[in-house]
């Protein structure tokens, strides 16, 4: 005798779960029109994201077209002269923007001297003081100086280094440098000093080490690659800037090295052959451009590159 | 398995371990106070800078300010060569041309934030955002030059004529008048590229902040991809996202000489945005090494004075919404 | 003038411990806070000089926090407090006018994960602590000898004889904690503290570390914490068992572990918690 599996037993449909003709073209009406919808709203979706795509491309167009029109003009008018000779008088062919270049690199010396000592030492002071109020006022400051008009510290600097003494001069465009330096500085200090695992400053302590010794030997020693990253990234930042140099570095159109007096600096020269009626100059103009962005782009990459070889944190980004 | 080891014999360690400690009583050290004190004076530094210069620019403009009191921000003569100074004309130059950067900025850093954040294949993501972060690297003085020779004689020979004549919207009166090209237009749309990528990298971090739960949430519901950020994404990341617009506008008016070289330089106020105009960072930039005489530079740093305080606003302003929103998400 | 530094064979570690007695670290009503929280109450012990115990009891009882007492790491979190003294050779670390930075160069640490400085050599490592002993200077042949010691005690000399001027994060985890183990004894102190060193070792490496404390014993005045039981009943001469801040019970190991005189020691010893 086979034995069979125990058959379901069979239902006959409720009234509840029967559909009327009704009911049933009703549902089926509100599916299609819920499918036409999502269809819609699929396509919907697809052409915003569509849009999205079309923005970032347009944001996109504006940096190809400078750097396009950056390197056609500039690569004409760059030459080995550029970066030897001194500005040509004016309406004279030739030249070049080497005192320009020598100045922006002393600018940027004296702007470092400023900045990275101050930036660094309140970074580590803002990361060891963590929590503290004057701690967080601190970094809420840096932001507040960091958003400063550049051109309203060229003011300060003015007032203070260049109207007292009577003469514009190379510090003053340096220091306003500085000032700018500061709170990038500080900031990436204090992200690099944070990485910084709290284990490595308590065996150094619990190993005799005094908390100077800690903190510099070696915190800051642990995080100075990205402590060196940020400094550089600060440097590149500020070696564009115009704005405040035009009324304490002020230009100079000879060699010039003295720090009491104007020295010339790539940027501005760019801002004064770039309006001159001479096309000598303003060819000269987008060389000097190329230039300024190539020694901005080089000093940042190179920022990246140095921090890859050490041992220690905060290589790279 | 090592044998025991004693450290090896005439070598004078400071304290073989058999002896007795003596604990020597003594201060902080010198050292520790002398680091201590450096870090703290840098760190004071700060507060102390931006001190200095509000009082050295408020200082230097306070000559200026008493002569002409309130009448300095409202009258729009500024006439240097007969000693007549109202600041209105650059007020309103600074205000205007960053309203307009911000304008058109906006929707495009937006969209740019939301597809990277959201949509960009991962082969496109870092490429893209390098690209546009690349946007914030260009010096000024470097906009201001490819403004000078690209962007104005484009809007002076094709933009403007297209939007006057073939729009008609010459007769309304923001495109009136003539085509020079140097224009509040022209620093409009040169700010509005240099603050793009500001906007855009707050907007990235702010939506990319905003926890997968959100927006699973809204998926889960039936929402598509765009639903489910106009709905659920975006309104969590509100504050944040005018935070990055806040960024943004503190930076525009701020800038100097992208402005200054395609603005026009002239101290007038039109409705206009075919006309040549003014802003407070270039009027500075223009005219400081020129001045004639020491009312003319008190009233250019009368003039700084005005706009370190409306940038101070905003960038507060700006960082108390991004701060809102990383509280939120820490909450 | 330097008590016996070797066990003869056979001796068992108790009875050894019985021989010395004098006590190199003591705590007398010893209480630790973080802010108004007490973390540690009111603990008085004794720890003779030549002796290994053990700290044991269940997570947040106080172990750790009791051992960075004795060299003065507890204070160095924001708002923690001591009070009551830790005496070291009858001196009160926490006396007035005392330095907490003196009293940590009389001591060694090891925590609980690998602390290698990462931008010093394996040497440089080693030889970090010498750096900040006052009024000393080494030659290199003596720093060369000093470390190579403290790495052979270390049982990592011969995997890092040929590239001691490597860095310190080419090693593995285990290594590094040796490493950080060499760094402790190359400075010669008469205590070493120990803070759960074998947490995240594998076994070969736990094993040379147990193996180095039945070495130090005689030598040095060792305090271990240890989460670990078995570790505890296989290197100590004499364990503490804290609970909820107070030491509830401090004793011979072998007794602690076979008959405790404390209902909640026995509890935790039979894993009835913890």
């Amino acid at each position: 005798m086979t034995i069979s599996p125990p058959q379901a037993p069979q239902q006959r449909p409720s009234s509840s779960q029967r559909q009327t003709p009704l009911a049933t073209r009703v549902q089926r009406d509100a599916a299609e029109r819920a499918a036409k919808s999502i269809r819609g709203r699929r396509i919907r979706s697809r052409i915003v994201i569509g849009l999205m795509f079309l923005a970032s491309a347009l944001a996109v167009l504006p940096l190809l077209l400078i750097l396009f029109h950056l390197l056609r003009e500039g690569l004409q008018s760059v030459s080995p002269s550029f970066f030897t000779e001194l500005p040509a008088p004016p309406g004279d062919p030739g030249g070049g923007m080497a005192n320009a270049i020598i100045g922006t690199l002393i600018l940027i010396t004296v702007a470092a001297a400023v900045g990275l000592p101050v930036g660094i030492g309140a970074g580590m002071y803002v990361a060891e003081n963590r929590g503290t109020r004057l701690a967080s006022l601190v970094r809420f400051l840096a932001d507040v100086l960091n958003g400063l008009p550049s051109i309203v510290i060229g003011i300060f600097a003015w007032q203070v280094l260049v109207r007292p003494i009577g003469n514009f001069s190379a510090l003053a465009g340096g220091v306003a440098l500085g000032v700018m330096m500061i709170p990038l500085v500080t900031r990436s200090t204090e992200e690099m000093i944070r990485l910084v695992p709290n284990s490595l400053r308590e065996a150094a302590l619990a190993l005799g080490y005094s908390e100077a010794r800690t903190s510099l030997s070696i915190v800051l020693r642990t995080a100075l690659p990205g402590i060196v990253t940020g400094a550089l990234v600060a440097v590149s930042r500020i070696a564009g800037e115009t704005a405040p140099l035009l009324f304490t570095a002020l230009g100079n159109q000879f060699w010039s090295l003295a720090l009491d007096q104007p020295i010339a600096a790539l940027p501005l020269q760019i801002y004064y052959y770039a309006t001159s009626p001479y096309a000598e100059q303003r060819a000269l103009a987008w060389a000097g451009a190329l230039v300024l962005i190539g020694i901005v782009l080089l000093i940042s990459l190179g920022a990246r590159m140095a921090t890859r070889n050490r041992f220690g944190l905060g290589s790279g980004d | 398995m090592s044998e025991p080891l004693h450290p090896a014999p005439g070598i004078d360690v400071s304290l073989p371990s058999g002896d007795d400690v003596s604990l020597r009583p003594r201060g902080a050290s010198p050292g520790d106070r002398l680091y201590r004190g450096f870090i703290l004076a840098c760190a004071l530094a700060i507060p102390v800078l931006i001190a200095l210069i509000a009082i050295e620019v408020f200082v230097g403009g306070w000559p200026t300010l008493r002569e002409f009191g309130v009448s300095f921000l409202t009258s729009s003569e500024w006439d240097p060569a007969n000693g007549v100074f109202g600041a209105a004309p650059a007020i309103f130059g600074t205000l205007v041309s960053s309203a307009l950067a911000l304008v058109l900025a906006t929707p495009l850093a937006l969209g740019v934030a939301i597809f990277l954040a959201e949509f960009a294949p991962n082969w496109l993501r870092q490429p893209l955002a390098f690209l546009v972060d690349l946007l914030a690297a260009i010096p000024s003085v470097v906009y201001g030059f490819w403004g000078i020779v690209f962007l104005v004689p484009l809007l002076r020979e094709s933009v403007m004529p297209f939007l006057g004549d073939t729009l008609g919207l010459a007769n309304t009166p923001f495109f009136s008048g003539p085509a020079y090209g140097r224009s509040m237009l022209a620093a409009g749309v040169i700010l509005a590229i240099m603050i793009l990528p500001y906007i855009s990298a707050v907007s990235r971090e702010v939506l990319m902040a905003v926890p997968r739960s959100q927006r699973e949430a809204a998926l889960a519901l039936g929402a598509t991809r765009w639903e489910m950020i106009r709905d659920a994404v975006v309104p969590y990341a509100k504050s944040g996202l005018f935070g990055g617009i806040s960024v943004g506008l503190g930076r525009a008016l701020g800038e100097t000489m992208a402005v200054t070289m395609v603005i026009g330089n002239r101290a007038e106020i039109s409705a206009s945005l075919f006309a040549p105009g003014y802003t407070m960072a270039s009027v500075i930039a223009n005219e400081f090494t020129e001045a004639t005489d020491d009312l003319h530079l008190s009233a250019l740093m009368a003039i700084g004075a005005v706009l370190l305080i409306i940038t101070i606003i905003v960038n507060a302003v700006a960082r108390w919404l991004v701060w809102r929103v990383s509280r939120e998400r820490t909450a | 003038m330097p008590q016996t530094t070797l066990r003869p064979e056979g001796e068992a570690p108790e009875e050894a411990a019985e021989t010395v007695m004098k006590p190199r670290v003591a705590t007398r009503d010893l209480r630790a806070f973080y802010g108004q929280t007490p973390a540690v109450r009111g603990v008085s012990m004794a720890m003779p000089h030549g002796s290994v115990t053990a700290i044991i009891g269940p997570s947040g009882c106080g172990k750790s926090t009791l051992l960075r007492c004795i060299n003065r790491m507890h204070e160095t979190v924001p708002s923690a407090r001591v009070e009551g003294s830790v005496l070291l050779d009858g001196q009160d670390v926490y006396g007035r006018g005392v330095n907490a930075v003196d009293v940590r160069r009389h001591i060694g640490m090891v925590f609980q994960r690998p602390t290698a400085f990462p931008t010093l050599s394996i040497r440089e490592n080693v030889s970090a602590g010498l750096k900040v002993r006052t009024g000393k200077t080494y030659s290199r042949s003596e720093l060369n000898d000093i470390i190579e010691n403290a790495l052979k005690r270390a049982a990592l000399w011969d995997e890092v004889k040929d590239r001691l001027d490597a860095s310190a994060l080419a090693l593995s985890g285990g290594q590094q904690q040796r490493l950080c183990i060499a760094r402790a004894l190359a400075t010669s102190p008469s205590v070493i503290l120990l803070d759960e060193p074998t947490a995240s070792l594998d076994p070969i490496s736990t094993q040379s570390v147990e193996n180095l404390l039945h070495e130090l014993r005689g030598d040095m005045t060792v305090v271990i914490v240890t989460h670990n039981m078995q570790q505890a009943a296989r290197v100590s001469d004499r364990t503490a068992f804290m609970l909820a801040g107070d030491l509830v019970e401090f004793e011979n190991t072998r007794t602690l572990f076979t008959n405790p005189k404390d209902e909640r020691t026995e509890a935790y010893i039979t894993g009835r918690f913890g």
